[in-house]
């Protein structure tokens, strides 16, 4: 089993992962952030378990989304349990934003990746402070960014053009969810790691609220589809 | 055609492991073939092991880093215990397997069920797959996917598909809440069996361990008391039992 790694230099070298999440979608709305992001946990090409919880709030302004290795996401939920930890604990009256958690991730992820060690994540970062909506994304190679609509995984194909086309500034909030569930919609159609069990969460000045999981309608009723080989038998 | 049999590879479980929450408790299962390539290094082998009075684990995969994990938790569970003062909880115990399973991930070959009970959240499982994610589950099946351990390990000593890939199908239809005890451990007897028939990695008998607020049971159950499935035939004790009339002459 040792075969393939060095002898003495390896101490942690992560080379692939294991139980995987697939992608996220996020969007700004008017009041805030919407997130959306399936409970699916595949392993290797099995979907082996359909309950997993992608969407995190993190303290009182920002929600976190991830996909890759959900082990290392469960890890990086420890961390950040520890950031806030010590932030409530100067009692100052002043709490990490958004804009500070995704720095913090930012400096994590680059910092494992420059020890070729990475966290196997794609991480959206999204919520509001005084007013000031932000979203941001960071992966396992530490390239982060922050825009009025991101996705992880596949979701960059597929999601990012329907939402390059129709998000607008100022969307309402069952606008925003009615945009998401497009998204994902596609996702289910044309995703093989994709679950039909769905988490949407919204953060806005107030707090953030996770809606409970649901699934989609998909639809199948296509006269092309009933009978795709009609005049060229055996073609698919 | 002959494969040469390298007795010097790595003992692995091939293994079908089975945890599962009912109304009281939980009961866990496994089989208990332990292969060493393509040889039966031991038919009989005990795959659920004690971690505490009230916590067992399963294992499969790699058989020594299965057990050198569960032989660390066991020992920090004790520590535990004695400064605790009271007996470990399960959500510990799981967490222990998964901080080993999660920091060595690049050593280790190992998926792991706890289950157990314990006064605050009653029966409870836990599974800590390959790579050290920790999932609460009412019910989790172990397994090695082959996929996954493609990228892991080298090609001598690894096994395609095992035990548990074959139950997903049926859980989904068989499982459901709330059962008894007597429901649950003969879903877990059922399902490995199942898995045993049609699985190359997984064989021999199928043990169960029932922990609840009133102790833990242990129950061996050999081949010939499990039921049969398709194009299996009930055990003879030879030919000859079967064959009414002497042997007819051939003219």
């Amino acid at each position: 089993m040792a075969s393939n790694s060095d002898s003495v230099s390896d101490t942690q070298r992560s080379l692939y992962p294991y139980v995987t999440g697939t992608s996220v979608v996020a969007l700004k709305y008017k009041n805030g952030i919407l997130m959306a992001a399936d409970m699916g946990g595949s392993y290797g090409s099995t979907l082996r378990y359909k309950s997993i919880d992608r969407l995190k709030p993190i303290g009182k302004h920002s929600l976190l989304g991830a996909s890759g290795e959900i082990s290392d996401f469960q890890e990086i939920l420890r961390y950040l349990d520890e950031l806030i930890l010590y932030d409530n604990m100067w009692d100052d009256g002043n709490s990490l934003g958004p804009k500070e958690v995704h720095n913090y991730l930012t400096r994590v992820m680059y910092n494992r990746r420059n020890k070729f060690n990475p966290l196997w994540n794609a991480l959206v970062l999204g919520g509001v402070k005084n007013g000031q909506k932000y979203l941001g994304m960071v992966n396992m190679i530490g390239i982060n960014f922050e825009d009025n609509h991101v996705a992880t995984g596949l979701g960059n194909h597929l999601a990012r053009p329907i939402l390059r086309d129709e998000w607008h500034e100022n969307l309402t909030f069952e606008e925003g969810v009615k945009l998401l569930e497009k998204c994902m919609r596609v996702l289910l159609y044309r995703d093989r790691s994709a679950v039909n069990k769905i988490q949407i969460s919204k953060i806005t000045e107030e707090g953030a609220t996770l809606f409970s999981p649901f699934s989609l309608k998909t639809c199948w009723e296509f006269s092309a589809f009933k009978n795709p080989t009609v005049g060229a038998e055996g073609s698919w | 055609m002959d494969q040469k049999m390298d007795f010097n590879a790595p003992h692995s479980m091939g293994t079908t492991i089975i945890g599962v929450t009912y109304n009281g408790g939980v009961v866990l299962g496994a089989d208990s073939r332990t292969s060493t390539g393509v040889y039966v290094a031991n038919r009989a082998s005990d795959k659920i092991t004690q971690l505490t009075d009230n916590v067992y684990v399963c294992r499969s995969g790699s058989a020594a880093d299965s057990q050198v994990v569960s032989d660390y938790v066991r020992y920090f569970l004790h520590q535990h215990t004695i400064q605790l003062g009271q007996p470990a909880t399960v959500k510990v115990a799981a967490n222990l397997v998964r901080l080993l399973s999660y920091n060595n991930k690049n050593f280790l070959e190992t998926g792991l069920i706890v289950g157990g009970w314990d006064k605050y959240e009653g029966g409870q499982i836990y599974g800590v797959p390959l790579g050290g994610t920790i999932v609460q589950q009412p019910f989790a099946i172990g397994e090695m996917e082959d996929e996954i351990l493609k990228n892991h390990c080298s090609i001598e000593h690894c096994f395609p598909g095992s035990g548990s890939s074959y139950l997903y199908g049926f859980f989904d239809q068989a499982w459901k809440e709330g059962m008894t005890k007597d429901e649950a451990e003969d879903l877990v007897k059922k399902a490995v069996s199942l898995a045993i028939a049609r699985d190359g990695a997984s064989g021999g008998v199928v043990r169960t361990v029932i922990i609840n607020s009133e102790g833990v049971t242990r129950n061996f159950y050999p081949g010939d008391q499990l039921p049969l499935w398709h194009e299996e035939l009930e055990p003879q004790n030879s030919l000859l039992d079967i064959l009414g009339a002497p042997e007819p002459m051939n003219i």
